[in-house]
């Protein structure tokens, strides 16, 4: 029973506000680059991307996209999946893209957005930004190119990225078991129990 | 935007269906028809990518069989399921031991044998798909079994109507023609009841079902005042197969029913109105419909088959979703 803060609503501005100086380093202007925001929550970091860059380029031609990767999971028939809406009306054919996650765990979500978003095209790189990593559990060699936060959690514990749009406030907390329980009764994972078959 | 997204893999709505197989729209539920619709639109924007196909059903493998003719819902059944990468074997009656005499039992069973995880059926007589269901180990899609049920067609219509009008509740559908012989009709009038719509139907006397009072519809034998009435016309095709005989038991000429029941351009205009147009296909061009109506902006035939491909994936993911998986 136990939230403990990883970054409260200034340091989580200044993250933010890093990343996009990171991906102006590399990326120029960033006309040319294609931002990716995985759903459902990375979405909302993409967007959060897109305008502080838009401030900081003053323009607002961003190559955008968000993708839905419910329907290349691993996972299918092992979990209830709900998938969200894809939104990119563009080729990623020989383009950069940098795929943006809220947070980094096991991951298999990368992994089934990197399989989604070939059917876009072939592009000519992929980059990773995630808001925090939870660089301990990984269960697959999947690095981020650009990385808010490290968080080191053991399994059990899980990381909470609240936004100002969604949530109220902009904040990062590390969950651990009795406030995991408590938080998660919203949305609960409803690992679903299998049917018998019938005769 | 809205104020509770889900985090990963933890759908906040009800994201599985209540049943195993899809036998008739009376299995489903308000939730389960809306989890189809919102699982199809995802569907849709699959169906408009450069690569139109996902790897979900990978290790599900899926028998087409048809023991009836069928062109459309073959092959939108079958290019569902290839999208979603299922292993597909279709079979047709004509082409099959069925000839030689084997029963229905022990057709499918052979097929299961070979590992076959879902059936989609289509079978000449009512009922077939829910006799498969209660003898064989596997899950049932009903692709229309007589005169009874199509549940698939039903729900494409339904969506394509909540795709052009953005609701279906409220709205007022006339199903024109062959009703009695028709599933579609059967399969539209329970699913558009659950949707909140009212449905009137409209053709002649002899072509209605004697038990139409208790479906709770509306009937006219005008079609003027029908379409008078109604926000989309669902005009059906007319069945000779199914007439017995010559083909003509029921009405005296074709053309006596296209000038009471056909709907061509003038009538249209009299309406007054910019009435949706729908058709199941295949379309008998003078006679259900002028090519001038079939091909007018406000027709949606061509949406219908174009929605059946992501409804059909829709139905074969939740599914398959249930289908639990032997490590």
């Amino acid at each position: 029973m136990q939230a403990v803060p990883i970054l409260d609503s200034k340091a989580f501005g200044l993250t933010v506000n890093r990343l996009c100086y990171q991906l102006i380093e590399d990326h120029d202007d960033l006309r040319n680059t294609v931002l990716l925001g995985m759903q459902p929550r990375g979405v909302l970091l993409a967007r959060r991307i897109r305008r502080e860059l838009g401030r900081i380029l003053a323009h607002d031609e961003f190559l955008y996209g968000e993708l839905d990767i419910t329907f290349h999971r691993d996972d299918f028939r092992q979990r209830t999946l709900a998938p969200s809406t894809t939104q990119l009306d563009l080729s990623l054919e020989e383009r950069k893209v940098v795929l943006i996650d809220d947070v980094l765990y096991t991951g298999r979500s990368i992994r089934a957005g990197l399989d989604a978003l070939l059917s876009f095209g072939r592009p000519s790189a992929v980059q990773l930004l995630v808001l925090v990593d939870r660089r301990f559990e990984r269960e697959l060699p999947i690095a981020p190119d650009y990385v808010g936060r490290w968080v080191d959690s053991i399994a059990g514990q899980r990381v909470s990225v609240e936004w100002k749009e969604a949530e109220g406030k902009d904040q990062v907390l590390l969950l651990t078991s009795g406030a995991a329980d408590e938080r998660e009764n919203a949305a609960k994972d409803t690992g679903h129990k299998p049917t018998p078959t019938r005769k | 935007m809205s104020p509770n997204i889900p985090r990963s893999g933890q759908g906040g709505q009800s994201d599985q269906l209540s049943t195993d197989h899809l036998l008739g729209i009376p299995d489903l539920t308000l939730q389960d028809i809306e989890l189809i619709f919102r699982t199809a639109d995802s569907f849709k924007e699959v169906l408009a990518r450069p690569i139109k196909k996902v790897p979900s059903l990978r290790d599900i493998t899926i028998a087409n069989l048809f023991f009836e003719n069928s062109t459309r819902t073959r092959i939108s059944f079958e290019l569902a399921e290839k999208r979603l990468s299922a292993d597909v074997v279709n079979f047709s009656s004509s082409s099959s031991s069925v000839k030689k005499g084997e029963t229905l039992i022990d057709t499918v069973n052979n097929i299961l044998a070979m590992k076959v995880d879902m059936v989609v059926m289509r079978h000449p007589d009512p009922g077939a798909a829910v006799f498969l269901s209660k003898h064989v180990d596997a899950r049932i899609v009903n692709a229309g079994d007589g005169t009874h049920e199509h549940p698939t067609q039903a729900l494409l219509d339904a969506y394509s109507i909540r795709e052009k009008l953005g609701s279906v509740k409220g709205k007022r559908v006339v199903i024109v023609g062959d009703i009695l012989h028709s599933r579609v009709a059967i399969s539209n009038i329970h699913c558009l009841h659950k949707l909140g719509a009212e449905v009137m139907l409209c053709g002649p006397p002899t072509l209605m079902p004697r038990h139409v009072a208790s479906l709770g519809v509306k009937v006219e034998h005008d079609l003027d005042k029908a379409l008078a009435w109604c926000d989309v016309a669902n005009m059906l095709r007319i069945q000779l197969e199914r007439q017995g005989g010559d083909g003509l038991a029921l009405f005296p000429s074709l053309r006596e029913y296209a000038m009471l029941y056909g709907l061509d351009g003038d009538r249209y205009r009299r309406s007054g109105k910019d009435l949706v147009i729908m058709h199941p296909g295949p379309i008998n061009r003078g006679v259900e419909v002028t090519s001038e109506v079939a091909d007018h902006a406000n027709s949606i035939i061509l949406d219908q088959v174009h929605n059946g491909v992501a409804i059909r994936m829709a139905v074969l993911y939740l599914l398959a979703a249930r289908i639990p998986r032997d490590n």
